[in-house]
């Protein structure tokens, strides 16, 4: 990132309080020397999952270190910017692609993980999910029952409620035209608390609203004791026996993306995986893990999202205010859940680079379509992959450097949903008064009434780097199951074949889900890592 | 295919202004002939080559923002246009970047972007991520499309 002049601030920043008064957070980019480090528990990723895993073992008592492979960046930080958002809180300064570099990652990489960038929508999993994932992967114990106390816990630590603002014009275009349609929609709940309304989730809470993980469990974890590591890459888990005894890890430097000559080594009792989708597959596989079925990194899925833009008579600014409030299920609730892709339908943000490379074209046509950038209103369409013969998802694989890449090919399945969902979404877009519909697609192609866009759209062209294909939700890949031929941790998050090796993030999902991960990825998390307290905690003695 | 057996990094050795960190000056050389075109309409006038120079700029920071392996990528890309033969059969472009007409890097532009090998289309999608980006997260782009920018935390 660029390095900025720090700005004084009247805004009160906690995380930089806490180191003040003495946490354990270091940077391995200023590491003078190689380091080795004990705790009874390491876990790697700092995210959802890592997060809500540190705050409840180090509240049981335990030693814990955390090791994060991005940057600590603070609320002081956060400027609202996307230059300087983009390459600090973001894989791959949020350019992150897959394999043909047909679908466009949006995924954290920075203390909080996701959870400091997302855009703090919050679902419960749809119980449609979860008892597809009782009846097709014998999944027990985490039906819609089961995990309401963790659901409730979870949701009182992070203040989720729905939002009771009025929604910004860009979500509202989304509810009025809907509701034109009697599509059914609903108001998004949202992890905040004293929220500006500002917009701006994606780029960091300036205020300390948003109730991340930046914000919650690190801060909890840190002032029991726990240690932080940041731009500090887990590169390998080392094994003795069945057991890992130590987890090898390499500094990055200030940058952050570039390997340092530092090797830092971790020995502990207990390993909690939860680098996330792509980040915990990667390091199982770096580590050699046993995978007799070849099942790591496998079935990763991502809700491939197509976009829709409209112009609006009146502005909309949909840099403005809580940037996600409201979603119709309608799509998915309607249909299904094994038939033709179902999709979910919410608004983004919109942030001038955002907005300019999602835009087809370029030169004079794009920017034309940019001088209407205060009249846009944009719609995503999140499609609910995994439930379906032709739907297996992505792979996981490891580049010649040890890095991951994501191979997740897009085939006639997805492009008959994504078909159907620009037809949804420039119907809606008509219904809300859109006076122009672009669904976005290299050709460019543009409509002034439903009837033309009806028509126009079912005969576009639908390919691999033709049509935008987005995600910001990438899940599955070490799933959760009770079958270690079809799954690689049990349903304690232990992995299958080794004794002291958990995994607890949005890697355990044996599909996607249909919603906003999240909610799930805390509460699954919670759950697994209470158990994990009670057994180490007795353990301990 | 030409294209796959063109993209190889030559082994010229590099010389790097110290201004620039990731790019060389041939990739710049690439990048600022790319630039105005991909960007007509967009830049003010009148400022053009302020401009794009700060343009250039943005796209070196933002490969060197990137991981290695990625950066190798965008090398290889950058590596290939900058490569005389690749950039005629390839490209299309006849005349060296500097002196290349809009026309010429227009059509070149249009034919990666419509190429049915998704190779060339991933080419010309890197280089249209990167400059949009480059362009639009300058405060400068934001009068012309009517962001005013973040809200001011503690004016009040």
């Amino acid at each position: 990132m660029t390095p900025e002049p720090s700005r004084p601030s009247r805004l009160a920043d906690p995380f930089r309080e806490g180191i003040a008064s003495g946490w354990k957070v270091i940077d391995a980019s200023s590491l003078a020397a190689d380091a080795t480090f004990e705790a009874d528990v390491v876990i790697v990723g700092s995210g959802a999952g890592g997060g809500t895993v540190a705050e409840i073992l180090s509240g049981a008592g335990l030693k814990v270190m955390i090791v994060e492979e991005g940057p600590l960046a603070t609320s002081s930080d956060f400027h609202m910017l996307e230059s300087e958002a983009y390459p600090q809180l973001y894989q791959e300064s949020a350019s992150r692609k897959t394999r043909d570099k047909a679908i466009t990652i949006l995924q954290g990489r920075c203390v909080g993980g996701g959870t400091t960038v997302n855009w703090t929508s919050s679902f419960r999993t749809p119980a449609a999910t979860l008892d597809y994932w009782a009846r097709e992967f014998a999944i027990t114990g985490f039906g819609s029952s089961d995990l309401a106390p963790w659901f409730e816990r979870m949701e009182a630590r992070l203040g989720i409620a729905p939002w009771a603002v009025a929604p910004n014009a860009n979500n509202e275009a989304l509810r009025r035209g809907a509701q034109a349609l009697r599509l059914s929609s609903g108001v998004i709940r949202r992890n905040v608390r004293g929220c500006w309304n500002l917009g701006y989730c994606g780029l960091g809470c300036p205020t300390n609203a948003k109730q991340s993980m930046l914000l919650t469990t690190i801060p909890a974890a840190l002032s029991r004791g726990a240690t932080l590591l940041t731009r500090t890459r887990a590169w390998k888990l080392e094994r003795a026996g069945e057991r890992i005894a130590s987890l090898s890890c390499i500094g990055l430097d200030q940058r952050g993306t570039d390997p340092t000559e530092r090797r830092i080594n971790v020995r502990a009792k207990t390993f909690v995986a939860a680098a996330g989708a792509i980040g915990t597959p990667a390091l199982l596989k770096r580590s050699e893990a046993p995978d007799p079925h070849g099942v790591v990194g496998k079935r990763t899925f991502l809700h491939p999202t197509v976009v829709s833009m409209a112009l609006m008579p009146d502005r909309v600014d949909g840099f403005a205010g809580a940037p996600q409030t409201v979603y119709s299920d309608h799509f998915l609730d309607s249909v299904r859940l094994d038939g033709p892709i179902g999709y979910k339908l919410e608004a983004p943000p919109l942030h001038p680079v955002l907005v300019a490379t999602t835009l087809p074209g370029f030169g004079v046509g794009n920017a034309r379509w940019m001088r209407e950038f205060p009249h846009m209103q944009v719609v995503i369409a999140l499609m609910r992959d995994g439930f379906h013969a032709q739907s297996q998802g992505g792979s996981v694989a490891l580049r010649s450097d040890g890095t991951p890449v994501l191979d997740y090919p897009l085939n006639d399945y997805l492009w008959d949903g994504a078909r159907r969902a620009l037809l949804s979404m420039a119907e809606i877009q008509f219904a809300a008064g859109g006076v122009t519909v672009m669904p976005l697609h290299s050709s460019g192609a543009l409509f002034s009434n439903w009837r033309d866009a009806k028509s126009g759209i079912g005969g576009l062209e639908l390919a691999p780097l033709v049509t935008p294909v987005v995600s910001a939700h990438v899940m599955g890949g070490c799933a959760l199951g009770s079958k270690p031929e079809r799954s690689s941790v049990d349903l304690t998050g232990r992995y299958h074949h080794l004794d002291n090796l958990y995994v607890m993030d949005g890697s355990l999902f044996p599909t996607s889900l249909g919603a906003n991960p999240q909610l799930t990825i805390y509460a699954v998390a919670a759950k697994l890592g209470s158990g994990l307290a009670e057994r180490l905690g007795r353990r301990l003695g | 295919m030409l294209a796959r057996w063109l993209y190889t990094q030559t082994s010229e050795p590099v010389v790097k202004d110290p201004k620039f960190s990731a790019l060389d000056a041939s990739a710049r050389s690439v990048v600022a002939a790319i630039v105005p075109v991909m960007l007509e309409g967009a830049l003010p006038e009148g400022a053009t080559t302020q401009a794009r120079d700060q343009v250039v700029a943005g796209v070196d920071r933002a490969v060197a923002g990137l991981p290695p392996a990625v950066r190798a990528e965008v090398d290889q890309l950058f590596s290939l246009l900058a490569f005389a033969p690749a950039r005629c059969l390839v490209a299309g472009v006849w005349s060296p970047w500097p002196e290349a007409s809009r026309d010429s890097i227009v059509a070149f532009l249009g034919r990666w972007r419509d190429s049915r090998f998704a190779l060339l289309r991933s080419g010309f999608a890197a280089l249209r991520q990167l400059i949009l980006s480059a362009w639009y997260s300058n405060p400068q782009s934001w009068p012309a499309i009517g962001y005013p920018g973040p809200p001011l935390l503690e004016s009040a």
